[in-house]
């Protein structure tokens, strides 16, 4: 289960390369650069030595004292991505793909970003090496994500509106696809989850294990054992992966993906892939996929952009297959209580995707007296607070 | 098809419309006015709701097609009507997705039925494409792939293998759509391909006027033309002499003239 893909990118059924013929070559230069760069002794330094000064690896795994007690069940941690540069776990994966680019002599990136965490992760990452950056983003996205786009121009990106589609997440990456497909010799796409044509999906995996790693090695020092549950959010499903990876091998412990529920579990009002979703491709994958009878892409919703798209990661949908991780949906609401509880309770305001986390392990906490819950707390929530502010009105209002 | 073409020292026009743009109703007439002006071989393009290798045009063909009904199933009943007035070769042109929620052995013998005779994927790669070719050739249809300028030799070798029909060069890295000057010189591409394979050689992406059929077309048996067609479509789509423009249109790019 830890030694896939095999070599055409598949994750048993899932996974592979659906791109037209243009970026087949480019993507198995790709392939080819990062295979080298992995063993790469030199790559592997210089990757550890920017997590750590720059982004600020290792984060805390923090036990959310207040928290538990007030479930009166199990005993939960936070694995603390939120603390990092730039607020959300994507800096991980951005500072890898950016050194990749570099070592391929690609000095133009481009990225896709739904809740803008990856974009300014990568506009930071292209600041920080003098690559010229454009992000692809959603109007929509860009309306409920204002700062965040705001904060990628002054880093010196040029942010993109697209205005196909429901000008979300998936309207956004068939966009840097299209730019891709035409600049290809010059350009890099940093995709920003475990999406997309292969190799992307294991290579962003790999550049997000840290999280899990770490998480693993702390708990045994806190703990003297390993964790019961591990819960995480799953848009793309880089942070989940990220986390999960490290324990596939342990049988002992359960893990849970978090879907966004959205409104209600009706085509289009959520984003749950693995409650209604049925295989198929798109931009590149073959995975679990919110279509209609047709074969069209459904819309899809979520109050959280990052957690908004209508196909998931393929190694996701065959974790799936395999029972080895469950994947539940969270509503807008819960998501958004549970935001609330974990401000008012330990001093932090979560990011809307990883509320979705927080919730799950809000709805299961009480009846696990005794269990060790790792939660990671993907991002932080600043990003978050026009949306906060319109669905707590009251907050606004007392003075 | 082509070797008649070749043999009137001209190279075939391989039309490309998003079926359904207008309207499911429209296309068949849309199909005989291409044929009258002069087309060769007709793509009829499934629309999907996320064209990642589509430019703006045939982006907004393939809106107007999903938002008036148009369905994979309902392709076919358009492929259907076209068959009972004319022999014109007919090529399904889809994303993967929807043939793949329909089922590719009850597509290929669906498609077969209704007068459909190959079948191309724009978004499928030839290492992916084994079930798929299976499943079309087991009823006679052929699978045309795609070639582009950044394919590798060894990748051009795939490409032969798993064509029939013809095999399609794209003539430049891109998404669909008109270019005023055709940047990239092809006929490295052409000779390339032509290492591996006797089949014909179709050129396409970008192509909108005569001229430029012409120095395509100098080059290789067949010449693509999509975006400029569905433009036609989408300017005259209301105007009761739509069917009149796009022949106009298609014998101009054929023969040259105003
Ligand atoms: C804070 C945060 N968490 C989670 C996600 C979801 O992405 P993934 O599933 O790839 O971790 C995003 C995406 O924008 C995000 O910003």
């Amino acid at each position: 289960m830890t030694n896939l893909p095999d070599a055409r990118g598949h994750f048993g059924p899932y996974g592979g390369r659906f791109v037209p013929e243009v970026l087949m070559a480019p993507l198995e230069e790709l392939e080819a650069a990062y295979a080298e760069a992995r063993v790469d002794p030199a790559f592997q330094a210089e990757l550890a030595d920017l997590l750590e000064n720059y982004a600020g690896r290792p984060t805390p795994l923090y036990f959310a004292k207040r928290l538990s007690e007030s479930l009166g069940g199990a005993r939960i941690y936070l694995k603390r991505e939120d603390l990092l540069h730039t607020g959300a776990h994507k800096i991980n994966n951005c500072i890898g793909q950016a050194l990749l680019a570099i070592r391929m002599g690609k000095r133009r990136i481009i990225a896709e970003t739904g809740a803008g965490q990856h974009g300014v992760a990568t506009a930071s990452v292209c600041a920080l090496f003098g690559l010229d950056c454009t992000v692809y983003m959603g109007e929509e996205d860009m309306r409920r994500q204002r700062l965040n786009v705001f904060r990628m121009r002054m880093l010196g990106a040029k942010v993109v509106g697209v205005t196909n589609g429901s000008r979300t997440l998936k309207d956004a990456i068939s966009e840097a696809m299209r730019d891709w497909v035409t600049n290809v010799s010059t350009t890099h796409y940093l995709l920003g989850s475990a999406l997309g044509a292969h190799p992307y999906p294991m290579m962003v995996r790999d550049f997000h294990q840290c999280i899990g790693k770490e998480a693993r090695q702390q708990i045994l020092a806190k703990e003297g054992r390993l964790p019961d549950t591990l819960i995480a959010c799953v848009g793309g499903g880089s942070n989940a992966i990220g986390l999960f990876h490290a324990f596939l091998g342990d049988s002992g412990v359960r893990m849970i993906g978090a879907e966004a529920g959205g409104r209600s579990l009706k085509l289009g009002e959520h984003a749950a892939r693995f409650d209604g979703g049925i295989p198929g491709v798109l931009q590149g994958t073959f995975s679990y996929l919110l279509q209609d009878d047709d074969g069209q892409i459904a819309l899809t919703h979520s109050v959280s952009a990052g957690l908004d798209y209508a196909s998931v990661g393929p190694e996701h949908a065959y974790l799936h297959d395999q029972k080895r991780v469950l994947y539940t949906s969270v509503s807008d609401a819960d998501a958004l209580a549970a935001a609330q509880r974990l401000s008012r309770t330990e001093g932090i305001i979560p990011a809307l995707e990883s509320s979705h986390a927080v919730a799950e392990a809000i709805k299961r906490a009480p009846s696990a007296k005794g269990e060790i819950f790792i939660v990671n707390l993907s991002g932080r929530g600043d990003k978050d607070t026009d949306i906060y502010r319109e669905n707590l009105k009251e907050l606004d209002a007392s003075e | 098809m082509f070797e008649r073409r070749k043999a009137e020292g001209k190279p075939a026009l391989v039309a490309y419309l998003t079926a359904g743009d207008p309207s499911p109703a429209a296309t068949a007439g849309l199909v005989a006015a291409l044929e009258r002006g002069g087309a060769d071989l007709i793509e009829l393009g499934v629309p999907f709701s996320d064209p990642v290798a589509d430019g703006p045009v045939i982006q907004r063909g393939a809106d107007r097609a999903l938002k008036a009904g148009m369905t994979l199933s309902r392709v076919l009943d358009v492929a259907k009507e076209v068959r009972k007035n004319s022999q014109i070769p007919m090529l399904l042109f889809s994303y993967l997705n929807p043939m793949l929620r329909y089922g590719f052995a009850k597509l290929a013998k669906d498609a077969k039925a209704a007068g459909i005779d190959g079948v191309l994927m724009t978004d499928a790669s030839v290492e992916e494409a084994q079930t798929y070719v299976d499943a079309m050739r087991a009823e006679g249809l052929d699978t045309v792939f795609l070639a582009a300028p950044t394919s590798t030799e060894r990748r051009l070798e795939l490409v032969a293998k798993y064509s029939s029909g013809f095999v399609y060069l794209v003539s430049r890295t891109g998404v669909t759509g008109e270019q005023e000057s055709l940047s990239d010189p092809i006929g490295p591409l052409v000779a390339s391909m032509r290492k591996y394979t006797q089949l014909p050689l179709a050129v396409g992406f970008g192509i909108s006027k005569h001229e430029q059929f012409k120095s395509v077309g100098s080059m290789a048996d067949g010449v693509v033309v999509g975006s400029a067609l569905v433009r036609v479509v989408e300017q005259h789509g209301a105007s009761p002499n739509l069917e009149a423009e796009l022949e106009a249109f298609t014998r101009r790019l054929v023969d040259g003239g105003a």
